[in-house]
């Protein structure tokens, strides 16, 4: 198949970047998205131009490493990561625009890559739980309900791909935040910790740059692993159980 | 309170982000539980005008005699005027923020947006409902504004106004409005106080969210098209 491309180019964080137009002949429908950026930049290269830059690692969808904005949607149409996505979902002749994420809390560094270490320092402000090392506790030391288990499990799911942030409105992490807290306070070792990680996290999560969740539901629909937006309702509802941050 | 070993992050200027958020929801439901009291009252039109003008005139005596008159209807202005400041203020604050978040827009236009167009219009549509909250202050309570004629009673203030098409569908209009906004903001209430914690829950929010609009603006607009219609007179 044959596709025009406009892709996000920029030389570095100070530049102010540009759309580039680009053609592609012969692409497979079997290939992936990222492979068809491969091409492309094969191409470049041959031509002595510089390679479109991008993050990617495992390419099976579940690093979280990779992530750009195609048509407007984080990831592209299909609800996946932009690595699982193939171009059997574009259509001969189509227009692909590529974007990286846009939030100000991830600065572009080149091209499609964007510094996520905002989310890292998120996690370094609560997003963990204490425990002794040593010898690991026998896995049934400490039941945990079926539900809560699943609860958890489903809220562990998230990759901290970004996508939540890139396709909010307002540019918020709430979602990402909502999973971790969501995720270790529905199990026992994370209650010890459940206030302060609430509160140190928001908190980060404001210093950052963050906007606030308006309940729309595009961070939700936009993740690849289809984490509810009931996990921000949580993330509120620990966040009131912890005194709104007003409490010693 | 446990308290972790990683040093507290440097806070941000101004109020946390969820805090404003909290601002904003429950000063939201005390205006869906003004709203629902205002709705009864406007439909005593229906019982006749004098039940209308007693529950006008009651407003002003309740209390009594325990309370001097018109002081339970200023404790529930000043409440509602406070209650307008800080949703007004709190809201703009987390427009700003999501400005600020988000300073270079996307070139590329999503096909299918999963958010409704009720909820995206929450900001400019909420503003679009103070406005019409000051005419509708300027048009029947302080009387500055009139559509037809000055009358001193209640009833017929309402009743020579909604014979007039233009503000039959100018409270039309802005009674749709309205249930846009309460339809995702009874929702995102429900949702930043923490009630949203199943897909089960979620659906029973959402059931309230669309019973609770309906029966608003369906209840406000019963007076007016009765007398438009001259069920009324």
């Amino acid at each position: 198949m044959r596709i025009s491309l406009k892709i996000w180019r920029q030389d570095g964080p100070a530049d102010d970047g540009r759309m580039v137009d680009y053609r592609l002949e012969e692409v497979s429908e079997d290939s992936s998205f990222l492979e068809m950026l491969d091409l492309l930049n094969e191409q470049l290269i041959d031509k002595g131009e510089e390679p479109v830059a991008f993050d990617s690692d495992c390419r099976e969808g579940i690093c979280g490493m990779c992530g750009v904005v195609i048509n407007g949607e984080a990831h592209g149409p299909e609800r996946t990561t932009t690595c699982q996505l193939h171009m059997r979902s574009f259509d001969d002749g189509d227009e692909i625009i590529i974007e990286p994420w846009r939030a100000d809390p991830f600065p572009v560094i080149k091209d499609l890559c964007v510094d996520r270490s905002s989310f890292d320092r998120i996690i370094q402000s609560g997003g963990f739980i204490s425990a002794n090392t040593g010898s690991a506790p026998d896995a049934h030391a400490t039941p945990v309900p079926k539900e809560d288990a699943d609860r958890a499990f489903m809220a562990a799911e998230c990759i901290g791909c970004g996508a939540c942030v890139a396709a909010c409105p307002n540019a918020s992490a709430m979602l990402f935040m909502g999973s971790k807290v969501t995720h270790l306070g529905e199990l026992p070792q994370g209650q010890p910790e459940r206030e302060a990680r609430v509160l140190q996290m928001t908190a980060q999560h404001d210093l950052e740059g963050f906007g606030g969740c308006t309940n729309l539901g595009e961070c939700s629909r936009a993740c690849p692993k289809g984490i509810p937006l009931n996990v921000i309702s949580q993330l509120n509802a620990d966040y009131r159980r912890a005194g709104y941050g007003g409490r010693d | 309170m446990a308290t972790s070993t990683a040093p507290a992050p440097a806070a941000r200027k101004g109020p946390p982000t969820i805090l404003l958020k909290t601002v904003v929801a429950v000063t939201g439901v005390f205006f869906v539980l003004f709203v629902l009291v205002h709705m009864y009252g406007n439909l005593q039109i229906l019982i006749g005008t004098e039940a209308f003008d007693e529950y006008a005139h009651h407003l002003r005596t309740f209390g009594e005699p325990m309370l001097p008159e018109k002081s339970f209807l200023w404790v529930a202005r000043i409440l509602l005027l406070v209650s307008v400041v800080a949703h007004v203020w709190a809201s703009m604050s987390l427009w700003r923020r999501a400005g600020q978040a988000r300073r270079t827009r996307y070139a590329g236009k999503k096909k299918v947006s999963y958010g409704r167009f009720y909820a995206k219009a929450m900001r400019w549509g909420g503003l679009a409902l103070l406005a019409f909250v000051v005419f509708h202050i300027l048009h029947f309570t302080t009387q500055t504004i009139t559509v037809d004629g000055a009358y001193p009673s209640p009833a017929e203030r309402v009743i020579s106004s909604f014979e007039v098409w233009w503000a039959v569908l100018l409270y039309t209009v802005a009674m749709v409005f309205l249930g846009m906004h309460l339809l995702h903001g009874i929702w995102g209430a429900a949702m930043t106080v923490g009630l949203n914690t199943s897909l089960k829950r979620a659906e029973q929010i959402r059931f309230v969210s669309i019973a609770l609009s309906t029966i608003i603006v369906v209840g406000f607009l019963i007076p007016p098209f009765a007398i438009f219609f001259g069920f009324i007179e």
